[in-house]
């Protein structure tokens, strides 16, 4: 038996052939041929494909599959991608939600520095900052042929909040380039030193323009000495244009050098006036004065910067003798950092208050703790009481009414005691035990005391490795490098 | 705040030479002229420590930099009285040298940096100058004022200046002086979220004082009348050139940040609107002991540095 040889054999498998037979049975879910049919056109066998790319390049979708019977007896589709064929992996991989990668964006050799320097409240970025980055990243890119690098200076500890390429979050907030001075003299006050890094900063890398976040007792005052220094040298320029909340006109001249083509609006110090004024080279900004970074990552590359040594030449005229103990019943609610808060649940309302105490936390209580007599009117947390700001907020005892939720909306951390683990609280919560608040907070007071009498014995050996560090030579430049 | 009376000086022979610089402050809601919300603050700071020292053991003093003579029953006249009010006998006036000869005699003037900019048009008067001149004449050891002025641009520079000019150290934010010893001077600083931190000084020193420290005493008008205002011209007319040139306007109210919609399809809209608030992914301990709980609790609070 010979085999007919077919001279065109090559073309005919390289042209798309359609079998109208095979395609009308694969249609047709009631043909007895239909799973044949579908095996033979590669639409799987184990169950229908839901999405495929038809022979004029459109994507097809069969409306037959992906379906699923809702508890009212009707064909629903999920749109979600949790169900049908797509998630049991038979047709296309399924939807993963995964941590997104932002692209990676890299300034080798830029035509410009606009520096920053966040405030890093807690060693973290706060929004205010991400919002000065935003700014400084629009001056850097106002011109795509003559392109800036944002260069962010940080003090102090920091913690992290990103990724291994981004310890800091630096990168993802906009920054290109970084200088950290590590040196934990700038955990508490050091005015001075930091002006120092500064001012040499300022002689070294001559940035186009400095933005500063205003705020009270971090770029407000950094920014304010910094202009006053340079002003006092001589240059008119470094004059700080304080409140600013707005940039007019052409972006790309501060790139050019020409700062005096844009204009800065700032509010005056009572806040009831606008002052409009050529842009100097040192501008303390307002919050939401631009949009923070999003989509996209900066390299945030840490520079390698010669030890200055000024921070440790500077003559030791302002001396921070540590923070002093606050009670923390006479902070303001709304500002205060920690707060223990108290809500139905608790029984034993002297154990509460000793735990509040050994914590250190504010007191706070929920609206029906304050109705029924246990507490102040003044320490009412939710919509009717008091918007709370705290960075950890521990809710005992509370199940977390709509009003409550909404007063606790900008607490960063909120840890829940509650007996029911159903509670809107625990959904909220980023830590919740479900267990009798009265228990816990014995326990954690327990804990807590056995700890610090322990502690204290420690303290005085303790001491010695965190004398030497601070005192020894290694300059905070070097240390900068090793980050790196 | 405590009385320490001990650790502060008591020398009658060379009594703590004490400055508070105050300026004119502005009523926001009425406009009108007044004392001044955090100079106040700054001079009631300066009087608590008078009156926690030794009889005699601080001399404190007022001082109104301004760019021309104050006319008895002016408006300036009368806010600046509300600092007489609060118990000084006298405020001194800083004016510059040669004062006849000033054409800029009508100006509004006040302590800041630069003057009333009412008017763009109008000459601006730059009084740190003034300040520094006199300060090194008269050579206090501390020098005590509020963080930003009311009236002007405000900008909060001029305790900056003065302090680099003189060269002498400037802390911010002091809500208390706790003691004054003639070389140092040991004070409460406030911190973001009512945090408190101790610093210790070298005198001679700069101190502003902001909305935190503690609220200044009424004014008591009797007193206020009875007080002087002495003129005292030192140091030579500077304008502020850079600031005849800022626009002026009242201000805008600035827009609210608008909510940013990212999502791409009706599913994505329709689920951020009905959001509702959840951490999700929260870290949840059920059928524990009450000990592994609190241990965990602990962990956070340690994390997060809250524990002191």
């Amino acid at each position: 038996m010979t085999i007919p040889v077919d001279p065109h054999a090559s073309e005919r498998e390289s042209l798309p052939r359609r079998d109208p037979r095979l395609e009308q049975q694969a249609r047709n879910r009631l043909h007895p041929q239909h799973l044949i049919a579908l095996q033979a056109l590669g639409r799987g066998a184990a169950a229908p494909q839901e999405r495929w790319m038809g022979p004029q390049g459109v994507m097809r979708r069969d409306p037959h599959v992906g379906h699923f019977i809702a508890a009212n007896g009707r064909k629903r589709i999920d749109r979600s991608g949790r169900s049908g064929p797509a998630a049991a992996g038979a047709g296309q991989p399924a939807v993963v939600a995964k941590a997104r990668v932002l692209p990676l964006v890299e300034i080798a050799s830029p035509a410009f520095l606009i520096a920053v320097v966040p405030d890093m409240t807690g060693g973290r970025l706060s929004s205010h900052d991400r919002d000065v980055l935003g700014l400084a990243r629009q001056i850097a890119d106002a011109d795509p042929a003559h392109q800036g690098a944002v260069l962010a200076v940080t003090f102090g500890t920091l913690r992290e909040d990103g990724d291994a390429a981004d310890s800091v979050g630096l990168g993802a907030a906009g920054a290109d380039r970084w200088l950290h001075f590590a040196d934990t003299l700038h955990d508490g006050y050091a005015p001075l030193a930091q002006l120092a890094e500064l001012e040499a900063i300022d002689t070294r890398l001559a940035p186009r323009l400095w933005l500063l976040p205003e705020s009270r007792t971090g770029g407000g005052e950094r920014g304010r000495r910094l202009g006053a220094r340079l002003l006092c040298q001589g240059d008119a320029l470094a004059r700080p244009s304080g409140n600013a909340y707005q940039l007019d006109g052409e972006l790309a001249a501060i790139g050019r050098g020409e700062l005096a083509e844009v204009n800065v609006t700032g509010r005056s110090g009572n806040g009831q006036q606008d002052l409009t004024r050529p842009l100097t080279r040192i501008v303390l900004c307002e919050a939401e004065c631009a949009e923070p970074v999003e989509d996209v990552r900066h390299a945030a590359l840490p520079l390698e910067w010669e030890a200055a040594s000024t921070a440790h030449a500077v003559p030791d005229v302002i001396e921070d003798l540590g923070l002093v103990a606050v009670d923390p019943s006479a902070i303001a609610l709304g500002e205060a950092e920690f707060i223990l808060s108290a809500g139905n649940g608790i029984r034993d309302w002297d154990g509460f208050h000793r735990a509040a105490s050994l914590l250190g936390a504010t007191e706070g209580a929920s609206r029906v703790a304050v109705d029924d007599g246990f507490m102040p009117r003044a320490r009412q947390v939710g919509a009717t009481g008091t918007w709370v700001t705290a960075r950890v907020y521990v809710a005992v005892g509370i199940s977390g009414a709509i009003q409550h939720l909404q007063g606790i909306q900008r607490c960063d951390k909120v840890v829940a005691i509650n007996t029911d683990g159903g509670c809107d609280m625990v959904k909220r919560a980023d830590l919740s035990v479900i267990g009798d608040a009265g228990a816990i907070l014995a326990s954690l007071c327990q804990q807590l005391e056995a700890e610090r009498s322990a502690g204290s014995d420690a303290s005085v050996a303790g001491q010695v490795p965190a004398a030497a560090s601070a005192s020894s030579s290694t300059s905070s430049a070097t240390l900068a490098a090793d980050a790196a | 705040m405590k009385a320490d009376r001990s650790s502060v000086a008591q020398q009658a022979s060379a009594p703590l030479e004490v400055v508070s610089l105050v300026s004119l402050g502005q009523h926001p809601v009425s406009g009108r002229l007044r004392r001044a919300e955090q100079d106040a603050r700054a001079l009631e700071l300066c009087l608590a420590l008078e009156r926690q020292s030794a009889p005699g053991a601080v001399s404190l003093s007022a001082w109104h930099a301004s760019g021309s003579e104050i006319a008895p029953g002016s408006e300036q006249d009368q806010a600046l009285r509300g600092y007489l009010g609060m118990g000084l006998e006298s405020l001194t006036l800083v004016t510059p040298n040669a004062p006849g000869a000033d054409p800029l005699k009508t100006v509004d003037s006040s302590l800041k940096a630069v003057d009333s900019l009412k008017a763009a048009d109008q000459p601006v008067i730059d009084v740190w100058p003034l300040l520094v001149t006199r300060l090194k004449q008269a050579a206090p050891q501390l020098v005590v004022c509020g963080g930003q002025g009311e009236t002007g641009e405000g900008s909060g520079l001029l305790p900056h200046l003065l302090a680099e000019s003189l060269g002498w150290p400037l802390v911010e934010g002091i809500v208390a002086i706790e003691s004054c010893d003639g070389a140092h001077l040991t004070a409460l600083q406030a911190l973001p979220r009512g945090q408190r931190r101790r610093l210790r000084v070298k005198l001679p020193a700069l101190v502003s004082v902001d909305s935190a420290a503690s609220a200044a005493r009424q004014s008591a008008f009797a007193q206020a009348r009875r007080g002087e205002l002495s003129t005292l011209a030192s140091g030579e007319l500077v304008h502020d050139a850079q600031a005849e040139t800022f626009g002026v306007a009242p201000a805008r109210k600035r827009p609210k940040r608008l909510k940013r919609i990212k999502a791409t399809s009706a599913r994505d809209r329709f689920k951020a609107a009905a959001a509702k608030a959840e951490g999700g992914g929260g870290k949840r301990l059920e059928g524990v002991s009450a000990e592994e709980g609190a241990a965990e609790i602990l962990k956070l609070l340690r994390e997060e540095g809250v524990l002191r």
